[in-house]
């Protein structure tokens, strides 16, 4: 798996609220037979009007997002965050996110960090206003959870459930981790079977 | 302190719990459709993993099919649809799955057959590479979507490692006014809550309305618990449950099912269960629902009208969903003129959902600006919807009868582009439904009662059977 240590770079502020993973990537582009070149379904039919966000520099070469709340809400679709992280995105920064899409986040490369809506929107705010400079970039630091804006030295410390932050920081193939728990599996499939039967088929 | 349905399912689960809220759970069955199902068996194949325990694992075809009658053999709607069919059926084989193939008399909507065919039964833990995986929740399953990744992980070793939700219980109080359903529950439900107001929780459906709620009634009420974000939703199971389990082919039989039975009673909340959220709904006057944005959560009831921005905790984003829908606050909902009512989906397209649309439309017509579809939810659904003669009142008033599967609910499948739709599915985001279709979310009898009138219809005014 992909690992992730820190990023520094140009966050855009897509402050919308509720994102769902169709409008990340939408449906027509998840049949397919390969998963190489999803990002070009990134945003699709937002990107097809040229005021979009991330079509106006310097947002076209975000490498993190910043927004609304409930971001990745509505379908497991782990191409979401593989659309993301295609087109060079490593931190997502939102006050909430759906659930399934907030797992699928860490097996791709990708840090999503909750913090406070008023702290996210302070942050929009700032990169707004430091477009013109080129000084509108962040830092995420994941070893420390600490997001950071290089240019004022200020930050704001978040948290991630621990076993996928040490997942994401070193990279570690989770299926290899459960395998090495096989001794455990078997042992409570021994009991479950007597105690559930129909659960197996 | 007693514990909650949700507890009790998941501590049984547990194979080892890392102490930091999240445990490795035993996964009973991982279920494979025909758009993620395959990416997950590629996956599995890239890792070098052979499947934990391929007794347990399931596929099944339904997003992908075309449904028009006409299509014979039916396959895949594009030719990239078609190749991912063929890819899905070539993987399961290869690795010793069972298939619930096009052909197969069981085929149908992945959410539809697991309960038809006892694959989901209650207290067992059910995850799929799809959101709406809590409908199975109807019959006392916990069923939750899960990323491709995760399904190369559950397939490689039966099981998962999940962090613990908190616990949410929702009880609906009172009797069900005439007209109004398990739909307009969970739509009033996300309105009131917000799209992302289950978000991190566990919901357990609960209360005299729910009790009172057949099987199929709270599968729907269960398919969109996701719509507010909540990953699982459930009802503890009881007697009506254990009968309409009872003789399914994957059930257990004879003294196994008494034992079964036994233990899926054991599960419910004790009486001093604790939940971490408590919410309380009186439906007594609920009226029915129909959404009039683009989230789930903007909705209201189909008497009344889009509300004033102003009235709103999130103008800007209830704003831009009603530019993209091409409406104005204010404006009565019954006035919105509508060009497709759509009956289908995991959410919607059961036989008892087929039943009372078709006993609304029995003797009417679809207003003739209107295209209206229904799209049975299975194999089952559609031989027990031709054997009671639902298909020629469907006909008869105007809808096409199309084959099983998961339609229209994830593309305009090139039919629908900026059209207003009415329809028994659960998503109404932008573009969801076709680009720049305009979802309108509602119940079956809604959707009947709005394609008859060309217009969202207040069903209640139409001399409802």
């Amino acid at each position: 798996m992909e690992s992730l240590q820190q990023v520094t770079a140009i966050a855009a502020p897509l402050m919308r609220a509720n994102v769902d993973t169709d409008q990340i990537i939408p449906t027509r582009f998840l049949a397919r037979p390969t998963e190489e070149g999803l990002g070009e379904g990134l945003f699709a039919e937002w990107a097809a009007e040229p005021q979009f966000l991330l079509n106006q520099s310097p947002w076209d070469r975000a490498g993190i997002l910043l927004a609304g709340a409930n971001f990745g809400c509505g379908s497991s679709r782990e191409a979401a965050p593989r659309a993301l992280r295609q087109r060079g995105f490593r931190a997502v920064l939102a006050p909430s996110f759906g659930d399934i899409f907030f797992n699928n986040c860490f097996r791709n490369g990708i840090v999503p960090v909750r913090l406070p809506q008023p702290v996210v929107e302070a942050l929009a705010r700032e990169m707004r206003a430091r477009r013109s400079d080129g000084t509108c970039t962040l830092r995420v630091d994941l070893a420390r959870c600490r997001v950071e804006v290089p240019a004022t030295g200020q930050a704001h410390a978040f948290e991630v459930p621990p076993r996928l932050h040490r997942m994401l920081l070193e990279g570690l193939d989770e299926i290899a981790l459960t395998l090495a728990q096989a001794a455990a599996m078997q042992s409570f499939r021994a009991a479950d079977r007597q105690r559930r039967p129909w659960a197996y088929l | 302190m007693g514990k909650t349905f949700f507890d009790k399912v998941w501590d049984e689960h547990v194979i080892t719990d890392f102490g930091d809220g999240t445990a490795l759970l035993q996964v009973d069955r991982l279920l494979l459709h025909d758009v993620t199902g395959s990416v997950v068996m590629r996956e599995l194949g890239a890792g070098g993993h052979a499947p934990a325990a391929p007794s347990q694992v399931f596929g099944v075809i339904d997003h992908l099919l075309v449904t028009q009658p006409q299509a014979a053999p039916r396959t895949g709607w594009t030719p990239v649809a078609a190749q991912m069919i063929g890819e899905a059926r070539q993987l399961a084989q290869g690795l010793g799955i069972r298939m619930i193939d096009v052909q197969d008399p069981r085929q149908g909507i992945t959410h539809v057959i697991a309960p038809e065919l006892g694959l989901a039964l209650p207290g067992l833990t059910i995850v799929c590479g799809d959101s709406h995986t809590c409908t199975l929740g109807g019959i006392g399953a916990i069923g939750w979507g899960i990323g491709t990744s995760e399904g190369a992980h559950v397939m490689a070793t039966q099981a998962l490692v999940e962090s613990k939700p908190k616990r949410m219980r929702v009880r609906f109080e009172g009797q069900l006014p005439p007209a109004v359903s398990a739909k307009d529950l969970i739509l009033h439900l996300i309105g009131r809550i917000g799209a992302g107001g289950g978000a991190g929780y566990a919901i357990e459906f609960a209360g005299g309305a729910v009790r009172a709620l057949d099987v199929e009634a709270r599968l729907t009420l269960c398919n969109m618990a996701v719509e507010c974000s909540a990953k699982y939703g459930f009802v503890a199971p009881d007697d009506q449950v254990f009968e309409f389990l009872r003789g399914r082919e994957l059930a257990p039989a004879g003294d196994a099912w008494d034992r079964a039975v036994a233990h899926w009673r054991s599960l419910a909340s004790d009486a001093d269960a604790v939940f971490d959220r408590e919410l309380a709904i009186d439906v007594a006057a609920l009226e029915p629902q129909v959404t009039w944005g683009t989230s789930p959560q903007h909705v209201a009831g189909v008497a009344g009208r889009i509300p004033a921005l102003e009235a709103m905790d999130d103008a800007a984003f209830a704003e831009r969903a009603l530019a993209y829908q091409q409406l104005q606050p204010g404006t009565r909902l019954a006035d919105v003129r509508i060009d497709v009512a759509y009956i289908g989906t995991c959410t919607n397209a059961r036989i008892s959902d087929l039943r009372l649309a078709a006993a609304f439309l029995r003797g009417r017509k679809v207003a003739p600006h209107v295209t209206a579809i229904c799209i049975p939810g299975s194999a089952a659904v559609k031989r027990q919807a031709e054997a009671e003669g639902l298909d020629q009142v469907f006909q008869a008033a105007g809808f096409e009868w199309h084959e099983p599967g998961c339609g229209m609910c994830g593309s305009g499948r090139g039919r629908l582009e900026d059209v207003r739709a009415i329809s028994t599915s659960n998503r109404n985001f932008e573009n969801r439904q076709g680009r720049r279709t305009r979802t309108h979310l509602a119940s079956p009898l809604t959707v009947a009662a709005s394609a008859v009138a060309g217009h969202i219809a207040d069903v209640r005014t139409m001399g409802a059977p």
